[in-house]
């Protein structure tokens, strides 16, 4: 990499966040059936199902969540290749580097044996290894899958279902609201800088650059969280959030719920230890 | 360091976030009374700052890049409370909307970066800058330090969770059945990634941006400086220069104050008793009065008045100074000394006051 392509590289990150994003709407939007039920079911379901995933403990069972998940997955009308590419891959080599020298280190019946005799592979290691890349995968999977089917407004008005306090949801909405703003201004630093860039720019001189950058977006976000604060004011605000709750709960939703919560304790059953 | 779903036990994961949940609370409470109305949009608007601020890649010394967490210019800014608040909201919003970290590790993933994060970059802040004034070095080296330990103890508490699961849950076998490797591999495998670079991305946006508003928005730096009011703008807005430049000033005119001596007579309508019955004054200030008739006798309401109070250096004359010359200097270094010790103790009487009502 160039030394100039920090900047590049920060530039990815930041669009980086508006293309999750814009495939999380894309998502929500399609008829699909986990879209169908109510947030607070697929919350509750999707987090019931990542719980049975963590409280099994045998690779078998999450093997068998991580197959829900797939079906899941195509009855909602998430694009496969997509998940493939962006999560199991993704996960599949991040946790692959730390399971991996488990194999090796854990203490356990030797199964292959290296020529030093220092070194083996054993059992118990190499079910660790399995162990921890199933269920990494699988709950990855399960959460993507909240994330790609649930607006994130739907998750907020959820959340206040739980009796989370307004003050924190109201602070996640505005939050959501101003990282894409913040990261469009930081984008638009960056974009300036690189446009007014000829040959290599020095390393420190890029980290000066980067610095003075994230300096200015601070100034800016006081300056824009003092606006927020009037323009709040000048509404009538004064301290108290109030929301209208508009969840109804069908017979669909019900029975989504019920199966969720089925799955999960069947799992949990299934692979206690 | 954001964990993943899968990697600690739900045990683990209860305890952190029922610990994390503490934190929050008390975070909370502590902002509401801080902050009151301005608390949501203020938290807001930072937490989505300190999310952007991660996705920086930021060139580091030695030609690496690293992204740092943001919590160290948050402690500094916010405060502790206010920056458990906004980096566990970047957190979730991580976890939440874009499946960075996981749904039952976020409260210790909160905890690790939010709450051991923030605590460690505020006390090592206050600590290393203590007295320093606003636009001092050494709260860009304060800041720098503090953003290094805090990314290295929120990773050396992350590594300790990682650690201590095989120790705790594994089956019959001895298979570990969350993350694999005990405390020994654990913490050096976690510290030498961010001891080299993590800590170091940290630490140098820390100090970068404390410089940074040291020049650009020194007010920022006044919340958590540990300096009164007063000392905290002072230094940022007065600059050092004026300050001398008063002082010297004051020092002039009280060189000059014997002048006085050399102007004759009386200011007009600062008449003592003795001063309106002297025959010599009586003939002098019908010439500045228009011509008005002095009365010919004292006036009975000044007779009266004139003995309520006896000034302790009458005429700028200390009787124990037989110079007029040496009285006067004396008498404006003591009345400028005078003006000096009540302005202070007024100051402090409302330091205090305000601290007072302060929660």
């Amino acid at each position: 990499m160039r030394r100039h392509d920090t900047i590049a590289a920060t530039l990815l990150s930041l669009t980086h966040a508006f293309g999750t994003a814009l495939v999380s709407e894309q998502v929500a939007r399609r008829p699909g059936l986990l879209q169908a039920f109510d947030p607070r079911v697929r919350v509750i379901g999707l987090f019931a199902l990542v719980l049975a995933v963590i409280l099994s403990h045998r690779i078998s069972v999450i093997v068998a969540l991580f197959v829900v998940a797939v079906l899941l997955a195509v009855l909602s009308q998430v694009n496969l290749k997509s998940l493939a590419i962006r999560v199991w891959l993704m996960v599949l080599l991040f946790t692959s580097v730390i399971a991996l020298p488990s194999v090796f280190l854990t203490p356990g019946d030797p199964i292959v044996t290296f020529p030093a005799g220092a070194l083996h592979i054993t059992a118990q290691g190499v079910t660790t290894a399995v162990l921890l890349i199933t269920r990494v995968e699988t709950a990855v999977t399960l959460t993507t899958l909240l994330v790609l089917t649930t607006p994130w407004m739907q998750i907020l008005k959820a959340l206040r279902a739980f009796r989370i306090p307004q003050e924190v949801v109201m602070m996640l909405a505005m939050t959501h609201r101003y990282i894409f703003l913040l990261a469009e201004t930081a984008a638009q630093m960056f974009e300036s800088r690189q446009s007014r860039t000829v040959g290599v720019i020095a390393h420190s001189a890029a980290r000066h650059m980067t610095t003075r950058t994230g300096g200015v977006l601070l100034s800016k976000s006081v300056e824009l969280s003092n606006d927020v604060f009037l323009a709040m004011q000048s509404r009538g605000f004064r301290g108290d959030a109030k929301t209208l709750s508009e969840f109804r709960m069908r017979s669909l939703d019900y029975i989504g719920l019920l199966s969720f919560l089925l799955v999960g304790v069947v799992a949990v059953w299934v692979g206690r230890a | 360091m954001h964990i993943p779903d899968g990697y600690l036990s739900p045990s683990t994961c209860a305890a952190l976030y029922a610990s994390a949940g503490v934190g929050w609370y008390a975070a909370l409470r502590r902002v509401k009374c801080v902050f009151t109305t301005r608390l949501i949009p203020l938290i807001s608007v930072f937490a989505a700052f300190s999310f952007v601020l991660m996705m920086f890649n930021l060139p580091l010394p030695g030609g690496t890049t690293g992204h740092a967490i943001g919590v160290t210019i948050a402690s500094i800014i916010l405060g502790p409370s206010g920056a458990i608040l906004s980096i566990s909201i970047a957190v979730a919003i991580q976890a939440l909307f874009f499946g960075d970290g996981g749904i039952t590790t976020l409260g210790a993933n909160c905890f690790n970066m939010a709450i051991v994060g923030s605590l460690m970059a505020y006390v090592t802040y206050r600590l290393v800058a203590a007295g320093a004034a606003i636009s001092s070095r050494r709260r860009v080296v304060a800041a720098a330090i503090a953003g290094y330990l805090a990314a290295n103890t929120a990773a050396f508490v992350a590594a300790v969770e990682f650690g201590i699961q095989p120790l705790f849950f594994h089956n019959a076998r001895g298979v570990p059945l969350y993350a694999p490797y005990p405390l020994s591999v654990a913490i050096p495998a976690m510290m030498i990634g961010h001891l080299a670079v993590a800590g170091i991305a940290e630490a140098v946006i820390a100090a970068g941006l404390v410089a940074y508003l040291q020049v650009a928005d020194p007010l920022l730096l006044g919340n958590t400086s540990g300096l009164s009011d007063s000392a905290t703008s002072t230094p940022v807005f007065v600059p050092q220069k004026s300050l001398r430049k008063l002082w010297l000033t004051v020092a002039l005119l009280m060189l000059l104050t014997p002048l006085g001596i050399l102007a004759g007579g009386t200011a007009w309508g600062e008449w003592s008793m003795s001063q309106v019955s002297a025959a010599a004054d009586q003939k002098a200030i019908p010439t500045t009065s228009h011509d008005q008739a002095q009365p010919s006798s004292p006036p009975a309401g000044l007779q009266r008045l004139c003995s309520l109070w006896t000034a302790p250096i009458p005429n700028y004359a200390p009787e124990f100074v037989k110079s007029p010359r040496f009285g006067y200097l004396l008498s404006a270094m003591f009345g400028v000394g005078m003006l000096m010790a009540f302005s202070l103790v007024i100051q402090r009487i409302l330091q205090r006051r305000r601290t007072a009502g302060q929660p």
